[in-house]
């Protein structure tokens, strides 16, 4: 098989960077930012899994139509998340509690 | 190689309704795919019902969450990270076609899942004797989260107990990749089986590293 075989540093340089985001995270959840919190703790929970899809996944490395799947399972997501939430966030009515 | 020559000299590993491994490679690696965009709309399902609830309850998700052991949540997180380096490294092992570091790396990653799991169910063992296992023995220290307390208490449960099933089944395909890499079947040449378990096994530590900050992180700073 013709693959593309990645040297073993670029999984050692991905290890330490998600055991880092990890300490990164775990710091941040210790200040009260407000809304930031969450922000953060999602954004650095993206960027891990980002690079163990490209990297430990190989997705970087695969044909478009990987990249087309792999792209169409977050839009999905997306998705769902979106038109739901259009709806629950937009219950004015709704009491809360 | 063309069909033909294919069929006169068997290649091991190689299905007969592919012209080449290469193919055969890209097919499993595709269909792996398709299954794990299953996967991210079956746990994504809950991970809606996490935010729709987060938002109603933010003050009882904040107060249920801070509960939660985070130093045994942190190193959790940790194994499943370094069971995905060595689930990674095994890959390459694989590529290389060296069969017993592809079997030490296999049993490596499964004894850093055994850990996770022990570590889960020290965990669960203190939610039960803390009362906040969701029913009829619910009880949470401040009464007036108790009830959505036990929606999150819900979800941490369904959650984690749908990831650690996860993980119980990455077990078994681990100690099938195994046998294969014992008997040989694994080669530099076949070795997709190995890279789509590792595909698996790293959207099984994807899960865990969304779960992570939603279920322990939230609401650190409060209270």
């Amino acid at each position: 098989m013709s693959a593309h075989i990645l040297p073993k540093r670029v999984y050692y340089t991905i290890f330490a960077i998600l055991m880092f985001c990890t300490y990164l995270t775990v710091q941040i959840a210790f200040f009260d930012l407000g809304a930031l919190n969450t922000i953060a703790a999602l954004g650095i929970a993206c960027f891990k899994a980002t690079i163990v899809i490209l990297f430990f996944m190989h997705v970087k490395y695969s044909t478009r139509l990987t990249w087309a799947v792999v792209l169409g399972s977050i839009f999905w997501f997306g998705i769902l998340i979106a038109l739901t939430m259009s709806d629950y966030l937009t219950r004015v009515w709704r009491t809360f509690g | 190689m063309l069909p033909e020559a294919a069929h006169q000299h068997h290649v091991p590993g190689l299905a007969h309704h592919f012209d080449n491994l290469e193919q055969q490679a890209e097919a499993t690696t595709l269909g792996m795919w398709v299954f794990l965009v299953t996967e991210v709309l079956f746990f994504g399902g809950l991970f809606m019902v996490y935010t729709v609830y987060r938002n109603w309850y933010p003050d009882a998700f904040a107060a249920a969450s801070h509960s939660l052991d985070i130093t045994l949540g942190t190193i959790n997180t940790a194994v499943l990270i370094t069971s995905s380096l060595t689930m990674a490294l095994a890959v390459h092992a694989a590529q290389l076609g060296q069969r017993k570091l592809l079997m030490l790396f296999l049993v490596a990653t499964m004894a850093l899942g055994a850990v996770f799991l022990g570590i889960k169910s020290v965990e669960y063992y203190q939610k039960f004797v803390e009362h906040h296992v969701p029913g009829a023995g619910f009880n949470f220290e401040e009464p007036q989260y108790a009830v959505h307390a036990q929606i999150f208490f819900s979800l941490y449960f369904v959650m984690t107990g749908l990831h650690a099933l996860h993980m119980i089944i990455g077990f078994g395909i681990m100690t099938f990749m195994l046998w294969w890499a014992w008997r040989g079947t694994i080669t530099a040449e076949y070795y997709s089986p190995i890279e789509i378990a590792g595909l698996y096994w790293h959207f099984v530590d994807i899960v865990w590293i969304f779960l992570f900050p939603l279920l322990y992180l939230l609401g650190r700073h409060a209270h």
